[in-house]
């Protein structure tokens, strides 16, 4: 049935492997290693394709293939095993998909880099690292992903080796993840433990967790602590509070990366991770709600900073990191489904977005080039204008605008509106998760459309040298464009509600996943609300109206009245300067927790390494001098002298033995 | 009659001499032979002692002693001459060279 299965990891795998070894010295053209790594991709789509709709049509919803024992120790029992079930077969969709669309794109992007072999080798690498993470049918398989993910993500993100703030924005990023990571660990760990040592079970598939874990006990201490530990991989991984920091510098990588990785797949890992656990996250309600408010919070939070940010990439990357704590939001509600299909939507019109700002960048960099220029090419106030000049570029990046501000018809709107509705009308949610979401969703509306007027409208602000030189970029860039752009407007219609008619697709065909966790711990609508069509249109409104209003405000202010943003600068100047500089979280960061583990680092050097573990040694070697500098001089190199010692030494041995 | 003491003390007699001459003599050649005189007085016990104790260790044992004595003649003649082309005298006060 699913017996290839094992190819799609593999042939990305194989991909990074050819052009990692071969391709600097051997094949070195553009075109091949682009085409082999575009294919390493796109095969397994293919078969991802095939399989999906296999299962549409399959009665039963889970299928496992074990490859082979990876480690077998008493009663711990690993395999290489893969899981095959609608959250998977959904997930890969997205990750080969959009994945093979970024790749495409990035040969066009990367044309001329030296390291061109490099790039496609790690993009390669990462794919395979994201198809072990959702496909491991155990922990462990997941957390080899887990890994390789944020492996990946550091090469990448310092892809420019010349680059100091890339490599800076690269350690920063591993090393956020390993606190995220830490936590992932011990949850597991406390899993395995509670329920092999209390209950028998010693097991790490998620199948196996899945049908025992309410062994655990509903709301017990362990099952909380746990979920909150892997919570605690989340928000590393996902870039939440408090770990989220590492998302906005990751953009120093070229932009590919930030559309693959930090915005359509990687940053997923942790949704993906609470779904596929939900039977665990279920049975924590106080996990839940952390979850919720954590999600809500940062949602909020990202979209401020949003506000103030001049690079365009920084923008998306705020906006990514918001569009993450809606998802946290649902997942915390318990709308795993609604979660889900936010992630789903949110890969499409945000890799349209990075990589539509990777062609004005792309765009931007060749004419100040070309007019021997320094200004920065992602600088939106460099920009302005630019529909007229790269108007598919243009086309597809407002669509997907429109599409992630909330507009009728569109993806994000039906994604989007569901977690709100949850949040307010679940029987997890709670009506200040729903008004903070919903506020969010206007200023989401807001910034983004701040952006696209601040990119493409308007004055052209580029300096008058350059200006003749920006062209549209080339077929290989805008076709991802497009069909991301498509897939933005179209990709929400597997998730029509059934109050506007829909039949809800995307909600039957995860329901084996998540359909059980739900029933058991009663997750649902609130009985007041069930069915109730007055209430849930009244709230389709309100969010319509919320997503206009940001829309308007931002119409008002860039595309109208361009003084107005100025004016507002100065009246409410440190807010402003406050917002600009990001509310300062990375200097508290700095202040509490960097610092700090610097000068214990710089203390444990130069006190403890320099003074006490190299005087040890050092003293040892010393006090052997001084011992062999008296001693010495008794070598003096005459043979009466040794011959002499020889027999006193014989004649007091031999009076030893004679007297004893 | 001459009792296995004698032997003894002539084999002492002999060893001090040896020792004597190796603490004593500047020339490496009688360093030497004073070690060859002390090697024979042990012999000469080994012999003694084998015969009063009826135990013929002893003599197997003065053949090795023999044979590596030979073999070490060999070799510490071979050493005195190379010294002796390099120096033009085996005196062993001036090899000294092996000190602080």
């Amino acid at each position: 049935m699913y017996n290839y299965l094992w190819l799609i990891p593999i042939m990305p795998l194989i991909g990074c492997i050819i052009n990692g070894l071969l391709g600097k010295k051997f094949i070195r053209s553009e075109k091949a290693i682009g085409a082999i790594a575009t294919i390493a991709v796109f095969l397994p789509f293919l078969l991802s394709v095939k399989y999906f709709f296999q299962l549409l049509g399959d009665p039963v919803k889970t299928h496992q293939q074990v490859i082979m024992s990876w480690m077998s120790v008493g009663d711990l029992q690993i395999d290489w095993g893969f899981l095959f079930d609608p959250l998977t077969a959904l997930m890969l969709l997205v990750v080969t998909g959009v994945g093979s669309l970024i790749h495409l794109y990035s040969i066009g992007y990367m044309h001329g880099d030296p390291g061109y072999y490099r790039f496609f080798s790690y993009l390669n690498l990462f794919v395979f690292a994201m198809l072990m993470l959702v496909m491991g049918n155990n922990a462990m398989v997941m957390f080899i992903g887990w890994e390789g993910v944020g492996l990946c993500s550091y090469l990448l993100i310092g892809f420019y080796i010349d680059k100091k703030s890339a490599g800076d924005a690269a350690k920063k990023a591993f090393v956020v993840n390993r606190v995220g990571d830490f936590g992932f660990l011990i949850g597991v760990f406390l899993v395995f433990w509670t329920l092999g040592s209390e209950h028998g079970i010693w097991t790490l598939n998620f199948v196996d967790l899945a049908e025992h874990g309410h062994l655990l006990g509903f709301g017990g201490t362990i099952v909380t602590a746990a979920t909150l530990c892997f919570f605690l991989g989340a928000t590393g991984k996902s870039a939440q509070i408090p770990l989220y920091t590492w998302l906005p510098d990751a953009m120093e990588g070229p932009t590919p990366v930030s559309a693959l990785i930090h915005a359509a797949t990687m940053v997923t890992a942790g949704v993906y991770m609470i779904g596929r656990m939900n039977v665990l996250f279920a049975m924590s309600p106080t996990t839940m709600m952390t979850v919720a408010i954590i999600g809500a919070a940062t949602a909020i939070f990202a979209a401020s900073i949003g506000f103030a940010q001049n690079d365009i990439k920084r923008v998306l990357a705020y906006s990514t990191v918001s569009q993450l704590g809606y998802m946290f939001m649902a997942m915390g509600v318990g709308a795993f489904t609604a979660g889900i299909f936010h992630l789903m939507t949110h890969a499409f019109f945000k890799a349209c977005l990075f990589l539509g700002s990777g062609s004005v960048i792309h765009a931007m960099h060749h004419a100040l080039h070309k007019a021997h220029l320094h200004d920065d090419p992602q600088d939106m106030r460099n920009m302005g204008g630019l529909r007229k000049k790269m108007p598919i570029t243009f086309i597809t990046f407002a669509v997907s605008c429109v599409a992630i501000a909330g507009v009728p018809g569109l993806s994000a709107f039906f994604s989007k509106d569901e977690i709100l509705w949850y949040t307010f009308a679940s029987t997890r949610g709670a009506w200040y998760i729903w008004a903070i979401g919903l506020v969010a969703a206007g200023m989401t509306a807001f910034y983004m459309f701040r952006c696209l007027y601040m990119t493409f409208y308007g004055k052209e602000k580029t300096d008058p040298k350059a200006k003749d030189h920006i062209h549209e970029s080339p077929l290989v860039i805008t076709i991802p464009l497009m069909v991301l752009g498509l897939l933005a407007v179209i990709g929400g219609y597997v998730g029509v509600p059934a109050v506007l008619g829909g039949a809800n697709h995307i909600h039957h065909f995860l329901e084996p996943v998540f359909g059980h966790a739900q029933e058991a711990y009663n997750i649902g609508i609130k009985e007041a609300l069930y069915h109730n069509y007055a209430v849930e249109y009244f709230m389709i409104a309100l969010s319509i109206a919320m997503a206009f209003l940001g829309i308007a405000a931002a119409t008002v202010m860039y595309l109208m009245k361009p003084e107005l943003p100025a004016a507002f600068t100065r009246t409410f100047s440190t807010l402003h300067r406050v917002v600009f500089n990001k509310w300062y979280v990375d200097e508290l960061y700095d202040a509490i927790v960097v610092n700090p583990v610097k000068s214990f680092g710089t203390f444990c050097w130069k006190a403890f390494d320099v003074k006490v573990v190299d005087g040890i040694v050092n003293g040892v070697g010393k006090l052997t001098n001084l011992f062999s500098a008296g001693l010495r001089y008794t070598q003096t190199g005459l043979f009466h002298n040794y011959a002499l010692a020889m027999v006193l030494g014989m004649v007091v041995m031999v009076a030893i033995f004679v007297l004893r | 009659m001459i009792s296995v003491y004698h032997y003894m003390t002539v084999a002492a007699i002999l060893f001090a001499m040896g020792t004597y001459g190796v603490l004593t003599r500047k020339n490496a050649i009688v360093i030497f032979m004073c070690i060859e005189l002390m090697l024979n007085s042990v012999n000469l016990t080994f012999i003694a002692l084998s015969r009063h104790l009826n135990n013929m260790d002893g003599q197997i044992f003065v053949f090795f002693v023999m044979a590596v004595a030979a073999a070490e003649a060999a070799v510490g003649l071979a050493l005195m001459i190379s010294f002796y082309r390099n120096r033009e005298s085996i005196d062993v006060e001036e090899i000294d060279l092996l000190k602080w």
